[in-house]
């Protein structure tokens, strides 16, 4: 029972994980927290929904999706975000920005889309495989691999490649980095693209999980995920993952044992308690406090 | 540069003009607002403009914290549940008077606020935030799963509009238009007398400069604290007012979307102003309402507005400093003047 909901929480937690990733990167650049990630997210599942339905294949159409969403991303920090950085506007202007930005996207949605939830057809089939009591179904299984190779992926991209090294450079002192010759608003634009890009695999990942697709799914994602990225020390790709996977097993602990309706409570209480114990989050560095 | 110094001079007479004739305007808003529902005795227009009022009072709650002391809250809408909750339960199932009832929640909010504020003496900005948002949702789950005293998703209904003397105040009758005009002026008085007033002026130290305020030996977290307090009572009563004007609460009442809209309100109307408040209020609670035609477009259109309005405008409509001298109280004039005549 108990090692089918860590399982369980585990599938889940990657999900979440995934979107935890997209706002680590912003927020370790930009130092902005982007509310409307999780509309970006929702945008990217209804997306792929749209693309596989359309009968282009699996991955094409995923690929569409992911691509689409990335530009989305893009599209959001050249409109909206990067005039504020210019005229150097106020931390609360940006956030303000992003939270009506998601306003946007998710009424957009409803607009077009209706605000009905669309069931999404599982992607990996309803296959199983059973260890003894815990059944570990092939949904789980696909979600945890794809999850865990993007990571591998994205911890390549920003650990080993030279865009890596401009974001990593920009995360530090985006003035000194500018001065070494890198382009600041492309390695921004990148970043929102592979935030973009991110969240769009954790929508169609954790819609075939749920198989249930609706504009608003990206609210209580988004917050959760946003919890996990806390967690694990905002700016942290490792922290991100584990994050995500402490959140993801800790609300399907609390789903089963303290009744599912306190499943979405879980995160926040774990959210407060990491601020208020240890802001920086289980990965993330000391910030250095100038006078 | 030109163009700046002639803007500046409009200005300048526009500030004279409303500071010289303050009292008049105010006189003249105050008429025209307490005869306003023999004008338009319209129920529905009127219900909008007691809807107004309320998010009045929000906004003024939420100004003081985020305004005056620089604290961004992304969950007022948890204060705003605690005030109507607390009241709500009262009335319904005690039959408490909603006065009494409504106090109540506003201490109750109060004690609440001030261990909210307890965090924010260890994080800052973004973080600080983030709590704040985390706050709003768990007591929005707390109201949906703690069934005995919330009566969960189901929510209150039914609830009795308050009563003065045995004296029923409803929309037909008027009596709960000029309650809430009665809030509304008491709340705004409290606010100005708070923002002019030795704790308004640490407030702002704190907001300007903390470092700088402790400097100066302004004890910050007390002053933290304090505002945490006043803005969580202030909202709490805006809430009791909310649920006896809408008769019907639940938890969905008070989501993310409350928070976000009190926010907008202070942001659109001028953060650490108290006019803005009314400004920021009409437009966006009337907005949905006389934006009907545009359908689902409308709440897009609100995403823009607030998107627009950072870009063009960040520090809100009527959100200009104040190109007037610094006035001095009288006493203070006189000792400066005393003082002048010395040296010279």
């Amino acid at each position: 029972m108990i090692v089918q909901q860590i399982f369980n929480g585990l599938a889940l937690g990657m999900g979440y994980a995934l979107i935890a990733v997209g706002y680590s990167l912003i927020f370790g650049i930009l130092r902005l927290v982007n509310f409307s990630h999780g509309a970006i997210y929702a945008f990217g599942a209804e997306m792929a929904m749209i693309f596989i339905g359309m009968r282009f294949g699996i991955t094409a159409g995923i690929v569409t999706a992911m691509i689409l969403t990335g530009v989305l991303g893009i599209c959001i920090d050249k409109l909206a975000l990067e005039p504020l950085r210019k005229k150097k506007s106020k931390p609360i202007a940006s956030l303000i920005t992003t939270i009506g930005i998601s306003n946007i996207i998710t009424n957009l949605l409803i607009v077009f889309l209706g605000s009905e939830k669309r069931n999404f057809n599982n992607i990996f089939g309803d296959g199983s495989i059973k260890f003894g009591n815990t059944v570990l179904t092939h949904t789980q299984i696909m979600m945890c691999l794809v999850s865990l190779a993007l990571m591998l992926i994205l911890m390549f991209i920003v650990y080993k490649t030279k865009i890596g090294l401009a974001m990593r450079a920009t995360q530090q002192n985006s003035k000194a980095a500018a001065m070494m010759g890198i382009n600041v608003d492309f390695v921004i634009a990148f970043t929102f693209f592979l935030a973009g890009v991110c969240a769009t695999i954790a929508g169609a990942l954790v819609g075939g999980y749920y198989q249930i697709v609706y504009p608003n799914m990206g609210f209580m994602a988004g917050l959760k995920a946003f919890a996990a990225a806390v967690l694990g020390g905002i700016g942290s790709l490792p922290g991100a993952l584990l994050g995500g996977l402490i959140v993801g097993v800790s609300e399907s602990m609390a789903a089963t044992f303290l009744g599912s309706t306190y499943r979405d409570a879980i995160a926040f209480i774990i959210l407060i308690i990491v601020l208020i114990v240890k802001p920086n989050g289980l990965f993330g560095r000391e910030g250095i406090k100038k006078v | 540069m030109n163009k700046d110094a002639k803007e500046g001079n409009l200005m300048y007479k526009f500030q004279k003009i409303t500071y010289t004739y303050r009292i008049y305007l105010l006189l003249i808003t105050l008429i025209l607002f307490v005869i306003l529902p023999f004008v338009f005795s319209n129920q529905y227009f009127l219900t909008i403009i007691i809807k107004i009022g309320v998010y009045v009072c929000l906004a003024m709650g939420l100004n003081i914290l985020t305004g005056y002391t620089g604290l961004v809250s992304l969950g007022h809408a948890g204060f705003v549940a605690i005030g109507a909750y607390a009241s709500s339960i009262l009335v319904v199932r005690h039959g408490f008077n909603f006065f009494a009832a409504s106090l109540v929640g506003m201490i109750v909010a109060g004690v609440i606020g001030m261990i909210l504020g307890l965090p924010s003496l260890r994080v800052s900005g973004t973080y600080l935030s983030i709590i704040t948002l985390g706050f709003g949702e768990i007591i929005k789950m707390t109201a949906m799963n703690f069934t005995a005293l919330t009566n969960g998703t189901l929510g209150i209904k039914n609830i009795p509009k308050p009563g003065i003397f045995g004296f029923t105040l409803n929309v037909t009758n008027y009596g709960l238009y000029y309650m809430m005009l009665i809030t509304v002026i008491l709340i705004s008085l409290f606010c100005y007398l708070l923002v002019k007033s030795k704790t308004g002026r640490a407030l702002q130290a704190i907001k300007t400069d903390e470092l700088a305020a402790t400097m100066m030996g302004i004890n910050i977290n007390y002053y933290k604290i304090i505002a945490f307090v006043v803005s969580a009572m202030i909202c709490a009563f805006g809430g009791s007012l909310y649920s006896v004007l809408i008769g019907y609460i639940d938890p969905n009442t008070f989501n993310f979307d409350v928070s976000t809209l009190i926010l907008s309100i202070v942001i659109l109307g001028g953060m650490g102003t108290l006019r803005g408040m009314f400004v920021g209020a009409i437009i966006l609670i009337a907005f949905p309402e006389v934006s009907r035609f545009l359908m689902e477009y409308r709440f897009v259109l609100y995403g823009i507005i607030l998107v627009l309005m950072m870009r063009f405008r960040p520090q809100g409509i009527l959100g200009y400093k104040s190109v007037l001298p610094y006035a001095l109280s009288k006493s203070v004039k006189e000792r400066v003047d005393k003082l002048e005549g010395n040296v010279l």
